[in-house]
């Protein structure tokens, strides 16, 4: 009898272990965004942080303004390469995906999701940096697109898989061409699903540093030229954290929650468009 | 047209017709992924071409790193990856896996749905933003509360040995632990997920308690897929470049104690590329770049093989 006893106190220990062990790994997430919040708040409460331009230390009155619009032009122009093939890409793996070649390309996006940015941000620079001879914000977007393009295809292939055939099926039997079915009936019904891996992967290009260092490069200046060297907000945390100036460190911080904000915006956004999109899916 | 089905019941993708050119249009865009990975590879190969060329294999053994006399060898930036990745992976496995088992219960979400939010936002928080965080706040903290103790007491073990430094090996793997924990604990949920209820069933029908049927059924069965889902988070650490970049403490050596600063391939790359002049300084830290993006690329496709053959084996 005892022993039993013994067996249930042992579950649950170890039931208890396991939530202690859960919530220890929330921790950072908890220190992360209150020290993000609480020392970035100073910078950001000020208005000018988002309408002036970066300023040396000393000066004050600095912001982030340029590595705002910067970071908006270089995220923006990927968007424009990526989405669309990424798009395309994942129908093709949804609508045809028993191919040979469609595992391939499935296994493709998913090492691409962890490949070392760095050195697509190498790469980049290699193509475009080195024969333009100086820094880019097209070379950015270069890297960012790459980096973007398996999160917008493995999503798009989960979001149209989850049409129902029916749908499909009707739109043939009305005599309408594949690529009208997949265009016009499947992507618009799957359109949430789809924006949702548009934006993840948004949400992942703002945020990297790694690919921008050595072909955005930062740009201390406001510029919109995409054929020269911008500024990005994960730059400014990047390189003003490391300076040993309390001004600088400040609006590091401040750009940090900047960064911060927007993440968490966008994945808690997607994750209540993603469930309704699933909903919405079933009554199809 | 396409999926009409003709008299002889066969559909007509198998009867030729007009080609489907929307179908040869997608397949040929989906060429993008496999193609810029190739091409990636492609490139760094032929920009590091000069230092292949004349540092051949013993680019990997040596150990010296001077732009002066152009003398580079590679082997403390692989030690100090090889070394972050391993400890952050010892820290984030025993957590990670004990995230898995919670998160892929069966039943009642509530408390734990919110837990599998929580850990999905901590894979979305920018690597900048954790390197930030960990220079000014974690790595004074890992000073002060766990370095000094540990090298006090247990300092007459090598590796352990002080004084320790804000900035080191340990450091590093510390955030790089918390960075990989969701990659771990997701893909370990799936795989968990997948193993089939009635295994669960009729081992709680014998008379198993919820740890037993966790402990000699569930993990042993999900055992394949959760060893892939840690070799895919050791890909992840060995990518990371930023966060490690800011709490390593950048020096080039392979040093003694676990409290040293170190450096790591990508942080190499981060810190010097953009200042690195000649021919032969930038081709070696893109042979550097070279030597991290085929060993995360082997990681990554050895680690996908296992979690999808073990998924397949476990839904049978």
């Amino acid at each position: 009898m005892t022993r039993n006893v013994w067996r249930r106190f042992g579950s649950g220990f170890a039931i208890s272990a396991m939530y202690v062990l859960t919530v220890l790994a929330l921790v950072p997430l908890a220190l992360v965004l209150w020290f993000v919040a609480s020392k970035g708040a100073p910078a950001v409460l000020h208005p000018e942080f988002f309408f002036n331009a970066e300023r040396p230390t000393g000066i004050p009155g600095g912001g982030v303004s340029n590595a705002i619009v910067g970071t908006g032009i270089m995220v923006g122009m990927a968007s424009l390469v990526a989405i669309p093939i990424g798009v395309l890409s994942g129908i093709y793996l949804a609508e045809y995906g028993v191919a040979r070649w469609a595992s391939w390309v499935r296994l493709a996006s998913d090492v691409l999701v962890g490949a070392p940015s760095i050195a697509i941000g190498i790469f980049a620079y290699a193509l475009i940096v080195v024969p333009q001879h100086h820094f880019s914000a097209i070379s950015a977007s270069l890297a960012l697109a790459i980096l973007m393009l398996p999160v917008v295809i493995r999503t798009t292939e989960s979001a149209v898989g989850l049409i129902p055939n029916g749908l499909r099926e009707s739109g043939l039997a009305l005599g309408l061409p594949r690529w009208r079915v997949s265009l016009q009936l499947i992507l618009p019904a799957a359109a949430p699903g789809v924006i949702t891996g548009a934006l993840l992967a948004v949400a992942r290009a703002s945020g990297e540093t790694a690919p921008v260092l050595f072909t955005g490069f930062g740009n201390q200046i406001f510029s919109v030229d995409p054929t020269q060297a911008m500024a990005a907000l994960p730059l400014v945390v990047f390189r003003d954290a490391l300076t040993p100036y309390n001004d600088l460190q400040q609006v590091a911080w401040g750009a940090a929650l900047v960064l911060v904000v927007m993440v968490l915006v966008i994945n808690l956004g997607s994750r209540w468009v993603l469930r309704r999109q699933i909903r919405l899916a079933g009554q199809l | 047209m396409a999926a009409a089905v003709d008299s002889t019941g066969e559909t007509p993708d198998s009867v030729p017709g007009p080609p489907d050119r929307y179908r040869a249009f997608i397949a040929f865009v989906s060429w993008a992924a496999p193609g810029a990975l190739i091409l990636i590879v492609a490139v760094l190969v032929q920009q590091a071409g000069p230092a292949i060329s004349r540092f051949g294999l013993g680019f990997l053994v040596g150990s010296e790193w001077n732009p002066v006399t152009l003398q580079f060898g590679a082997l403390p930036a692989i030690f100090g990856t090889v070394v972050t990745s391993a400890i952050a992976i010892a820290i984030a496995l025993p957590v990670g896996v004990a995230v898995a088992v919670l998160l892929a219960e069966p039943g009642a979400q509530g408390i734990r749905g919110a837990m599998g939010i929580g850990i999905e936002l901590l894979a979305a928080i920018p690597s900048v933003v954790y390197g930030i965080w960990a220079l000014y706040v974690l790595a004074p903290w890992a000073l002060l509360h766990v370095e000094t103790p540990i090298s006090e007491h247990l300092g007459f073990i090598g590796f352990l040995g002080g004084p320790p430094r804000q900035t080191s090996l340990f450091t590093a793997s510390l955030v790089l632990a918390i960075m990989i924990l969701p990659t771990l604990s997701a893909v370990s949920r799936d795989v968990i997920r997948a193993v089939p209820r009635g295994l669960r069933e009729s081992t709680v029908a014998l008379g198993a308690t919820w740890w037993e049927t966790v402990w000699r059924v569930v993990l042993p069965t999900a055992r394949a897929g959760i060893f892939g889902a840690t070799v895919l988070a050791l890909g992840r650490a060995l990518a990371e470049t930023i966060a490690v970049t800011m709490v390593i403490g950048n020096r080039y050596e392979i040093p003694h104690s676990v409290f040293f600063p170190a450096y790591t391939l990508a942080s190499v790359i981060a810190n010097e590329f953009t200042e690195a002049t000649g021919d032969i300084y930038p081709a070696a830290l893109v042979e550097l770049g070279l030597v991290l993006i085929l060993v995360t690329l082997m990681v990554n496709v050895l680690a996908l093989l296992m979690v999808r053959s073990a998924q397949a084996r476990i839904a049978v």
